[in-house]
């Protein structure tokens, strides 16, 4: 619901020059913010751009500099989460600050007991609570459940239940979309709206134009740890925007142009594979791959994409089903030999399977060759060889580095990721394995890593891209494929995808159940 | 840490000078051993008072610790001593070191120790008639193998059900005074003895190669640790053993199978543990008695995490313990100072030690990494992960 | 009615007769002694709280048994000192004798300290709290080593050690059940606090406000912070509690369990109790459960050199060398550790040093 604009009501937070400082660099400068009462203003810069540290001020979880922060137009000064909490702002994360162990009602009385005496919880009490809170915005919660079972965009109610709860009457909401499907978003719009409706002032920070064209009142657009431009919804367009948040015109979608697929290169069959906590999270799924083809696997994360890739790279035994590669049955083989057939992999998670942090930037080139020639004659290593390629890997792959020896760990996100890619990408493929291979990273490296990928297709492999970003997978992709509850239940071309069909295919697995209208009446549990 | 800032130009940095290289490498220790024998000195004064009827001598720790280290270095002979003394905490550093190196807490080598003496003295004894060429390098060999079933266990209950291996090494520990006992009072006694010992191990033990008492166990242990240094810097197996004690998710991404890795690592690790007690028994004792016991255990640990698990840097460290443990007799004798007093030296080293971090940050040493006081340092400095040179 | 026949026949029987003749041993055995049990326990049970307590905020504390040696130390020779100053009658109830109290809260006093410097290496530094454990087991011993060869030149007198609660016999003779009384009645105060302490731990953990944010510390400290918690503050203040438990334990064993003081006498009861916490899911009534499963096999092994069965079972047993028997506490809890601690979940973020988001 849009403000009365020039109403003479002051606005319920405003940020003033706000300059905060880390080592060699200023992540904020001299950002100025405005919210009325009722708004819902929109936060838009990139990666890196500095909207979480601002975040962070108004939480109290960082001090700044330089400026001052205005509730209802009274300076404060906010001391720390607990502070802010009183104050009535509250903070919904990028990544859930939930305890998975831990029950719904658990997780939202944290901090904020409801107490039957000095030492005692009040359960009963807080139940009760619970239940009417979430009547009230329109869905239904089991304060029981385990956080841990949710999907994941009911763990992002259960954070929203856990700002009311604590009479929040300034919400910030970052990056909330991530992970959502189409129709998820849609929900959680409508309980924005009706949060709007009531009074409460939201900040919504987010790097998707259109959806902040959607949702917003006003967008102020950071760029680098400064304001660079404030626009009304109605007054702009994506291509502005875009242009605002990284300084030059973009190219918002990359040109993949046209793919000639040749032979199958991956032959997935029948395949079924148990996740860490022994279900089984791949229920027979059958997939081909041909060379010069990307083939995108859409799915709301924990549908088991992650699962269904570590089984065809070897981290993973598959129960049942087969992966063949070129014509040959590679079913359960280890990482190395799948590797050694000329198939490289790029993980989502790269601090955890991508790089050793601790090792210089030469190992962890070699991170997967280090055994082989030139590197290594039986099991003597070639320090000469190996710093070699390293020079020559940062020259071509722009790496930003001062040298080849030092730690992985020190590098930059999107440097980290070149370094894989590089690692990866440098020799003749078959078949190229992507997860998430663009999150959390700003848009240069994002554009350089799509058009490498590109470059790998036309060169004649096979791409298989996972991804949580419908929109990557859909600029990306030639072919796309659904994945719902460890089944592919969908396989749409690349040109003609609607983005809402996928979506709701992603949420649905295309049957009837799963909550296709208003949310779902109880909490969905993705995994069974 | 909030999302990742816009990245910053890179500073450009001059290569540090020799001077403040060696200085920021051997501040700390340094600086912590001299801290060590100030505390040191304050109890020793401080006992004075506990123990009634002693005339009160300020200068007691100056008498201790002359002693000390006249005990260690003052002749020949002490010399000697010192590097026989050493000589089992080289063996036992190394072992403790690579198990840190692969992220594994081996804190059995007191047990590995026993064990691998029991093995060495088992066929010392069967070989004691046998050509000393033969006997010797068998006897090793098998003191080798026995010390490395000890961690082999460990390690393989790890790689299979995840039980940690800090709890079992321990009761492994305590399992070997048990089994020793029971072999020695059992089927391995002199018959007719008064007391539980063994036979002699006759040819096989090792030949006296410095001084009275230095045996070969001396030159054995510093092959070891150029060997283990080796092995960890300029092999791929010692890649593994680095990749998965850094990180074994990123590790079996590499192809790599930790799993194996921990059961070889700590086989080996039980495996210089158990020559540390081989070299003790067939260097020094010659027999085993029930009494066969030893400080080795701690030592190690102590030697492994002062030299933050560098092979080269284990035999100064361990030089530095054993030259205690070699001194404390004399001191004991001339100052009336327990011989214990290097356990609780050694004490105070380690928590100075591990309190590093604030040492640095007074002494303004920097880390190689440089930047912000980073939470990592700690982790790596006292035995995680070294750059890989 | 007369069961000899019917029990004697299944003694009989070959090979499966040992297995009745084992369990007709534990009946006959284990109930006279359940007070020895539950003494035994006792230590266990106390430093397996302090486990718990601490891995619940997310602390691993590898230091328990060198807490634990250094409260036993602590706890004789400050009685030591003082007993000289104080003349007067032990009091009935538990034998309570000023020093007695004072060697007591020394004990606890030196315990707190420890905690406390665990605390800063692991919360604080940051430093490797398995290392940081290590340490201070390394300096426990070496300190108490070298003081106790120091004083016990001089032999000096303890000051003794607390009694046990004598229950009336009426109760202890209870069939069935009079074994249950005198286990947890027939004990002296630090045993007995230690059963209060573990049903009320129990209690706190699960349904009081610090239960509940404690376990959030442990298991995903960032989003405790993010609603307010001070986690490094709750975990100094867990670790130093759970210390308090390990310096009961350690005091156990020198005043009230004996009267004196040996080096090492902890003996590995530091781990065992880890062993006890992972089996009892790193719950206090759990840990406790756990304790006195540990006791049942120490005690057992006490029990067969005094009290060795008789029949086939007996010749069995005495061809076995009596260390295997000593070494059993030892083998179980390996073995348990290998069969439990896959099934059984650690806190989340158990032994991860955490890094506050405020940068002020």
């Amino acid at each position: 619901m849009t403000d009365q604009t020039g109403t003479s009501l002051a606005p319920a937070l405003e940020m003033r020059g706000i300059t905060k400082r880390y080592p060699g660099v200023v992540a904020n400068d001299r950002i100025s913010l405005e919210v009325r009462p009722g708004e819902i203003h929109a936060l838009l810069g990139e990666n890196g751009a500095g909207k979480t540290t601002l975040m962070n001020v108004l939480y109290g979880l960082a001090r700044p500099d330089e400026g001052e922060i205005l509730l209802d137009g009274q300076p404060v000064r906010i001391a720390g989460p607990s502070d802010a909490i009183a104050r009535g702002i509250n903070m919904v994360h990028q990544h859930f600050m939930l305890v998975p162990v831990l029950s719904v009602a658990d997780n939202i009385l944290l901090g904020e007991e409801t107490m039957a005496n000095r030492v005692f919880l009040d359960r009963k009490e807080a139940h009760h609570r619970i239940v009417e809170l979430g009547r009230r915005f329109g869905f239904e919660i089991d304060p029981e459940a385990k956080v841990g079972s949710l999907s994941v965009g009911w763990q992002q109610r259960v954070e929203i239940l856990k700002a009311l709860y604590r009479n929040a009457r300034i919400l910030v909401l970052d990056e909330p979309t991530a992970v959502l499907t189409p129709q998820e978003t849609e929900e959680i719009f409508a309980v924005l709206r009706r949060l709007a409706a009531e009074g409460h002032s939201i900040v919504f920070i987010s790097h998707k134009l259109y959806e902040v064209l959607e949702i917003a009142d006003r967008i102020t657009v950071i760029r680098r740890g400064r304001v660079v431009g404030q626009r009304l919804p109605a007054e702009t367009n994506e291509d502005d925007l875009a242009e605002l948040m990284v300084g030059r015109e973009v190219q918002l979608t990359v040109d993949r142009g046209t793919s000639h697929p040749g032979q199958p290169v991956l032959r997935v069959s029948g395949l079924k594979a148990k996740d860490d906590r022994g279900h089984l999270a791949v229920r027979g799924v059958d997939l081909e791959v041909r060379a010069g083809e990307i083939v995108g696997i859409a799915g709301v994360a924990g549908n088991g994409q992650d699962e269904f890739v570590e089984a065809i790279i070897g981290l993973r035994r598959p129960t049942a089903g087969t992966v063949t590669l070129a014509g040959t049955d590679v079913t359960g083989r280890s990482p190395r030999d799948i590797n050694e057939a000329a198939v490289a992999y790029v993980p989502a998670d790269r601090h955890r399977f991508g790089l050793i942090t601790s090792f210089s930037l030469a190992d962890n080139l070699v991170l997967t060759s280090y055994y082989r020639r030139p590197y290594a004659r039986g099991v003597l290593r070639d320090g000469d060889a190996i710093q070699r390629d390293a020079s020559s890997a940062i020259e071509r792959f722009d790496i930003r580095t001062p040298s080849a020896t030092v730690t992985a760990g020190t590098l930059s996100g999107g440097n980290q990721q070149k370094t894989i890619v590089a690692r990866e990408f440098d020799r003749e493929l078959k078949l190229l394995v992507l997860d998430q291979p663009t999150r959390g990273l700003d848009v240069g490296s994002i554009e350089f890593i799509h058009r490498q990928v590109i470059a790998k297709r036309d060169a004649g492999t096979a791409v298989l891209l996972v991804s949580a970003e419908l929109d990557e997978v859909l600029e990306m992709s030639d072919r796309i494929g659904v994945m719902y509850a460890g089944q592919i239940v969908a396989i749409v071309d690349g040109r003609t995808a609607d983005k809402n069909e996928v979506g709701l295919l992603m949420a649905t697995g295309g049957t009837e159940r799963g909550g296709t209208e208003r949310g779902s009446a109880t909490p969905v549990e993705v995994r069974p | 840490m909030s999302a990742s800032l816009v990245p910053a130009p890179t500073p450009a940095r001059r290569p540090p000078g020799l001077a403040s290289r060696v200085w920021s490498v051997s501040a700390v220790p340094l600086v912590v051993i001299v801290l060590s024998v100030l505390v040191g000195a304050a109890i020793i004064v401080f006992s004075e008072l506990l123990v009634p009827g002693h005339p009160f001598d300020l200068g007691l720790p100056l008498v201790a610790y002359s002693a000390l280290l006249s005990g260690a270095l003052g002749n020949p002979d002490a010399i000697v001593s010192t590097l026989v003394y050493s000589t089992p905490l080289v063996f036992g550093g190394l072992a403790v070191g690579f198990g840190f190196k692969a992220g594994l807490f081996n804190i059995g080598a007191q047990g590995q120790f026993l064990v691998g003496a029991l093995g060495a003295v088992m066929a010392g004894v069967a070989l004691a008639e046998v050509p000393a060429p033969i006997a010797i390098p068998l006897a090793t060999l098998a003191g080798f193998i026995a010390g490395g079933i000890w961690g082999f266990i460990p390690g393989f209950l790890k790689a299979v059900s995840g039980a940690h291996e800090v709890v079992s090494t321990i009761m492994l520990n305590y399992v070997a005074v048990q089994l020793l006992a029971a072999l020695v009072s059992g089927p391995l006694k002199v018959p007719r003895s008064p007391s539980p010992v063994t036979f002699d191990v006759g040819n096989a033990a090792f030949p006296i190669i410095l001084g009275r008492n230095g045996h070969l166990g001396i030159a054995l242990a510093l092959i070891a640790a150029i060997f283990v240094w080796w092995l960890l810097y300029r092999t791929t197996w010692g890649f593994e053993v680095r990749a998965v004690g850094a990180n074994p998710d990123a590790a079996r991404y590499a192809g790599m199978r930790p799993k194996l890795i921990t059961i070889a690592t700590m086989t080996f690790s039980g495996g210089l543990a158990g020559l540390a007690g081989t070299s003790v028994l067939l260097g020094v004792t010659h027999t085993m008695t029930s009494s066969f016991g030893t400080t080795v255990g701690f030592d190690s640990i102590a030697v492994a995490l002062l030299a933050r698990s560098n092979p080269l840097v284990i035999v100064p460290a361990a030089l530095l313990f054993g030259g205690m443990r070699a001194g404390a007799g004399l001191m004991q004798i001339k100052a009336q100072i327990p011989v214990e007093l290097v356990d609780v030296l050694q004490a105070t080293i380690l928590l100075f030690l591990v309190a590093s971090p604030v040492l640095r940050r007074v002494l303004r040493t920097g880390s190689r990494r440089d930047g912000p006081a980073d939470s990592d340092a700690v982790v790596a400095s006292l035995g995680g992960e070294a750059v890989a040179s | 009615m007369d069961f000899t026949p019917l029990i004697n026949g299944l003694y009989g029987i070959p090979v499966l007769g040992l297995l009745f003749q084992v369990v007709g041993y534990l009946v006959e055995v284990l109930p006279p002694n359940s007070s020895s049990i539950m003494s035994q326990a006792t230590p266990l049970a106390l430093a397996a709280l302090c486990g718990v307590l601490c891995e619940r905020s997310g602390v691993v504390n590898i230091g328990i048994e060198g807490t634990m040696l250094a409260s036993a130390f602590t706890a004789w020779v400050v009685g030591v000192a003082v007993n000289p100053m104080f003349q007067g009658a032990p009091s009935d109830l538990f034998g309570i004798t000023i020093p007695l109290v004072i060697a007591l809260i020394a004990a606890l006093g030196v315990a707190l300290l420890i905690s406390a410097l665990h605390a800063w290496l692991s919360i604080s530094l940051r430093a490797d709290q398995i290392i940081s454990g290590t340490i201070i087991n390394i300096a426990a011993f070496g300190v108490t080593g070298y003081l106790d060869q120091l004083i016990s030149k001089t032999s000096p007198a303890g000051a003794g050690e607390f009694t046990r609660l004598t229950p009336p016999d009426a109760l202890t003779n209870l069939p069935g059940v009079g074994w249950i009384v005198s286990m947890f009645l027939n004990q002296g105060p630090i045993a007995m606090s230690a059963i209060v302490l573990i049903v009320g731990a129990q209690v706190w953990l699960f349904r009081s406000r610090w239960g509940l944010r404690t376990r959030a510390v442990g298991e995903h400290p960032r989003a405790a912070e993010t609603v307010g918690i001070d986690v490094i503050r709750l975990r100094y203040r867990n670790v130093m509690i759970g210390g308090l438990f390990a310096g009961l334990g350690g005091a156990f064993l020198s005043i009230e369990a004996t009267n004196s003081f040996q080096l090492g006498m902890t003996n590995g009861r530091g781990f065992i109790a880890l062993a006890a916490m992972i089996m009892g899911r790193w719950t206090p009534l759990g840990a406790f459960a756990s304790a006195i499963l540990f006791a049942t096999f120490l005690q057992l092994g006490q029990l067969i050199n005094i009290a060795p069965p008789g029949g086939d079972l007996g010749s069995v047993m005495s061809a076995i060398p009596a260390q295997l028997f000593d070494a059993l506490p030892y083998i179980l809890t390996i073995v348990i550790l290998a069969g439990v601690v896959g099934r059984s979940v650690p806190p989340a973020a158990d032994g991860q040093p955490y890094e506050r988001e405020s940068a002020t």
